[in-house]
């Protein structure tokens, strides 16, 4: 019975960092090239050639320790884990095992405002990639594509603090957020730029005691994770409610088919050997670099949240979505600069402007609309010159074309009709025309003011402004 | 001052004494073509003439290259040398490299099996410097398969004689640069020196041989065996050329995160400056129980010879030097286990490619391509890395090297140098230790500390013991090779040692 177990879940977290070079080499780091086209002798591994750290990525990585609130470790350095594959040239990975970058650290979850748990980190970690095998089954052939050799990696690695598997996506959406504020890495799960393996237990609910734990992998997608641990839950639960043993495995999971099956029993424990990296002197971090990227670090997406809704009273459902993208954040904010009310500028954010982005499927800073084009076209609305359905008629315009709402305005000749005397002879007319009407307004039938201002949009083509035209009927009919 | 008689220029005449072309030091062919009295094409020439034959006794080459090739770079060196343009001192002289040192497009197999026919596509940041300078390359030398070993017997393609009797060994790992520059078959050579394998061979040869300061030269395109403790150096005839090629070959690389910035020396301008009121250091351990009394006493009589110019001798003590051995053999085999694993058969070198699956290619292919050496070694350091194994041998090896490193820092506080002999025993014969590989590994007891601690170390000839040369080995602070030529340039014109060469009888080769 699933109720009586309680979930532990723990996260490796690779990250692709996004440098120019590789970590160590000045090969591009680049992704979807031509196979072993960002390739050199160094990051091949060919006999004599020697690794000289990217500062960049320790730069970055560092970043990412203090955005994750890692205690950064003034001494650090990397080692050598050995183990043959044939994506890996070396037939070592140059990682941090002893001595990583980064040690412990948190990170805050929420789910509608309220905070779920604050995730230990463990540690931090600088790697180096290895390379992808192609396979060829038609003709029981494989390839090395080493363009990914080399491109650097962090590793963030948590406490088994996660309880759910619906924790365990949410925490990677955290995490994603927090590093594509900090622009560590562009964190797409499907080019593989940010991958999660899983270790997760079961135990009976009360115990102090960690169940077997089982590492899941080729989750390739937030909704994998939930969907591979889900499964996970279950599987355990079966085998744990007729009585059986958890094994010590890995497991992989097959988005198709929705299960997980064995990769590899882990009842022998692979020895990596780990040791010192003789190439490379230890990373020194001195409290002065520390410093300058304490300060140029960007505000994180929790403390904008929290001063989104503190700042502008934005509802917790309204501060989530709108701080999901730095990009979407930033934009509410410039709007905000020429326009006073964010409630509204929330609303048509979150409605159609969101509406429009996800069926162009750009992020909202690489299309035509900018914060400008927003606070103009909340300005004419509320001027009076447009009307709500002519706005989203500018607004979609706006993103096809790039002109000004005003300008689209004019050009379409879409603005209101707030013109009082051209309005009252519209009226008159209107009025002259359906006397019945007037006479059932006059009788009590006071809806029929509906019936009349329709009349008046058909002469205009649906122009007038609506205020104005009630505002004039009522002051004839009541006269 | 080398005097040449006529047009006849495959001979020349130091100090009244005539010499073959290929006899000359480095320094003094430079001369000579400075002079304009030969070019770059006639020592070639010599050089070729004395590789076809001599080369088929001794063997200290893997690949020598094509004449024609070299030439036309011998040409080119001789264009820029008439035209004034050559701004080195090793332009137009030919030299070797060891067949560890990547040359872009040429044979660099370490003389093992897994690479042979192995082009790097690449220069070594020493061979880029050699070439920049100007020096020509002949070929690339022969050497125990990735530099393990200290009679190059280990050389998966075939053995290397000793120019001063062909039935013994070369030294090793670098026996073949010794050899070819002992032979006349280069004016220098690189070596590669992970625990002695620079120094041992040139003093079993009777060569000049220097290991710099770790972090000196680059290691960039030196084909790793323990990167920890792999130097390169030169090989040459005398401490000149040493320090000749020194100045071409350190400096900070920025390739190398191991190379060490700071300012370039000028180590030739060390030569020739006074050495009186030097301190030398005799630590007792190195002249105690494993030492041959003949070859102690050819030593002692050198740093008698010192002394008459004012360098002053102490006895010294450096008790963990016991533990340099052991710890030399955890370290360097652990890290070559890991810098040899990349022999997998996948991307270049041997692949033994009808296996059945992915383990049985790196299974036949490491089985066929290395030798029993390399393999005792790649074991040994596999199982020094264990879990479980690691704190009790490596961690244990790491502090033991620290300690060596504290203990000559002391001794250095007061004393300028270290003086040992460079290797227990003379050259010894061939096949004679080749199945006892403790007894080999002791070859290297005086040199192994030089590089567990850092320290640029020289060895050069002092005397000689049944006919066979004897080396003298010279350790110095770190980065204090520029002293360290300077009193061994001293000490090499006391002994009169220099420059001294093998009679080959080649009549009688194999």
């Amino acid at each position: 019975m699933p109720g009586a177990y309680e979930v532990v879940i723990g996260l490796e977290v690779h990250v692709e960092l996004h440098t120019a070079s590789k970590i160590f080499c000045s090969c591009p780091n680049r992704f979807g090239s031509v196979p072993n086209t960002n390739i050199c002798p160094v990051c091949l591994g060919l006999p004599g050639t020697l690794p000289v750290f990217n500062k960049k990525a320790l730069e970055l990585s560092l970043r990412a320790a203090l955005a994750l609130n890692c205690k950064v470790n003034s001494f650090s350095r990397f080692a050598r884990k050995n183990y043959f594959y044939p994506d890996l040239p070396k037939a070592y990975q140059i990682s941090q095992y002893e001595y990583p970058l980064g040690g412990i650290g948190s990170l805050d979850i929420f789910k509608d405002g309220e905070l779920v748990r604050t995730v230990t980190i463990e540690r931090l970690h600088l790697e180096e990639d290895a390379g992808k095998l192609l396979h060829d089954e038609e003709h029981a052939s494989s390839y090395v594509d080493y363009n990914r050799c080399g491109v650097p990696l962090i590793e963030i690695v948590t406490a088994p603090d996660l309880r759910s598997s619906e924790e365990a996506r949410l925490f990677l959406e955290t995490l994603r957020r927090t590093l594509l504020y900090t622009e560590i890495s562009d964190c797409k799960m499907e080019e593989g730029s940010m991958r999660c393996d899983a270790n997760i237990s079961l135990r009976p609910k009360g115990s102090e005691v960690l169940g077997q734990k089982v590492e899941i992998k080729n989750m390739n997608s937030f909704k994998a994770v939930q969907r591979g641990l889900e499964h996970e839950v279950m599987r355990q639960t079966k085998i744990l409610d007729k009585g059986g043993r958890i094994s010590q495995e890995t497991r992989r999971w097959h988005e198709d088919k929705g299960v997980t099956s064995e990769m590899r029993s882990k009842e022998k424990e692979q020895d990596y050997r780990y040791f010192p990296e003789p190439d490379l002197p230890p990373i020194v971090v001195d409290d002065t670099m520390l410093k300058k990227i304490r300060a140029a670090l960007p505000e994180l997406p929790v403390t904008r949240y929290r001063r989104l809704m503190n700042n502008y009273g934005l509802s917790a459902y309204q501060a989530e979505i709108i701080t999901s993208e730095q990009s979407l954040a930033d934009f509410f904010e410039e709007t905000l600069q020429n326009y006073t009310q964010p409630q509204k500028v929330a609303n048509w954010l979150l409605g159609d402007v969101l509406k429009i982005i996800n069926v162009v499927a750009k992020e909202i800073n690489k299309t035509l609309f900018t914060p400008a084009h927003l606070a103009e076209l909340l300005d004419l609305v509320d001027e009076g010159q447009i009307s709500g359905p002519t706005a989203k008629e500018i607004l979609e315009d706006c993103f096809k074309n790039g002109k000004m709402p005003a300008v689209i305005m004019v050009e379409k000749g879409l603005g209101q009709i707030s013109d009082t005397e051209e309005l009252e002879r519209v009226v008159a007319k209107v009025l002259e025309e359906n006397k019945a009407a007037v006479q059932d307004y006059e009788g009590g039938n006071k809806k029929v003011i509906a019936f009349l201002m329709g009349n008046v949009m058909k002469i205009t083509g649906g122009k007038a402004n609506p205020q104005m035209v009630t505002a004039l009927l009522k002051k004839k009919l009541d006269k | 001052m080398l005097i040449l008689e006529s047009a006849i220029v495959n001979e020349g005449k130091i100090g009244g004494i005539y010499l073959k072309l290929y006899e000359m030091t480095a320094y003094e062919a430079a001369q000579c073509l400075k002079r304009g009295e030969i070019s770059s094409q006639q020592l070639v020439k010599a050089v070729y003439e004395r590789i076809n034959s001599v080369e088929p006794v001794i063997g200290g080459y893997i690949t020598v290259l094509d004449q024609e090739r070299v030439l036309a770079e011998a040409h080119r060196a001789d264009e820029l040398l008439q035209k004034g343009q050559a701004h080195s001192p090793l332009a137009g002289i030919p030299m070797a490299l060891k067949d560890n040192i990547c040359t872009n497009g040429i044979p660099t197999t370490c003389a093992s099996r897994i690479l042979s026919g192995y082009c790097p596509p690449y220069d070594a940041f020493v061979t880029a410097r050699l070439k920049d300078a100007g020096a020509i390359l002949m070929g690339k030398t022969n050497m125990d398969e990735f530099a393990m070993g200290s009679s190059t017997e280990n050389s998966a393609f075939h053995t290397t004689v000793n120019p001063w009797d062909r039935d013994r060994v070369p030294g090793g790992s670098s026996g073949g640069s010794a050899a070819v520059v002992a032979a006349g078959e280069a004016f220098f050579a690189l070596g590669s020196d992970t625990g002695g394998s620079i120094r041992q061979p040139a003093s079993l040869c009777g060569v000049v041989g220097l290991k710099p300061t770790y972090g000196n030269v680059s290691r960039y395109g030196l084909i790793a065996f323990a990167s920890s403790l792999d130097q390169i150096g030169p090989l040459t005839r005398d401490v000149r050329d040493a320090a000749f090629v020194l100045d071409i070959i350190a400096g900070h690389d920025k390739q190398d995160s191991t190379s060490v910035p700071g300012k370039k020396e000028h180590y030739v301008s060390f030569l020739g400056k006074e050495v009186r009121g030097m301190k030398v250091a005799l630590p007792m351990e190195c002249f105690g129980e494993g030492l041959k009394n003949e070859i102690k006493d050819v030593v002692m009589q050198a740093v008698e010879k010192c002394a008459t110019v004012g360098v002053h001798f102490s006895e010294a003590s450096a008790p963990s030097t016991k533990y340099a051995l052991p710890a030399y053999y955890l370290v360097a085999p652990a890290e070559a286990s890991s810098n040899l694993a990349r022999y997998d058969g996948v991307q270049y070198g041997l692949s033994v490619r009808d296996a059945e699956n992915l383990l049985a290619l790196y299974w036949s292919t490491r089985k066929q391509g290395f030798g029993p050496e390399v393999k005792r070694r790649i074991m040994l350091g596999t199982y020094a890395l264990s879990s479980g194994y690691y704190d009790a041998y490596y961690l244990k090896a790491l502090k033991m090297r620290t300690l060596i490193r504290e203990e000559f820092a002391k001794i250095f506080k007061d004393h300028d140098f270290i003086v040992t002999p460079t290797s227990p025993t003379v050259a010894f014969k061939i096949g004679e230790q080749k199945d006892d590989p403790l007894t080999m590994y002791l070859n290297d007891i005086y040199t192994i500390t030089a590089n567990l601690s850092g320290l640029p170390a020289i060895s050069i000839p002092c005397g000689f013991v049944e006919g066979m040369p004897v080396g003298l080995q010279v350790i110095g602070r770190p980065f204090d090779e520029g002293r360290m030529l300077q009193f061994c340039y001293c000490l090499e014109g006391l002994l009169g040692i220099k420059g001294c060469m093998a009679t080959i009888n080649v009549k009688e080769g194999k």
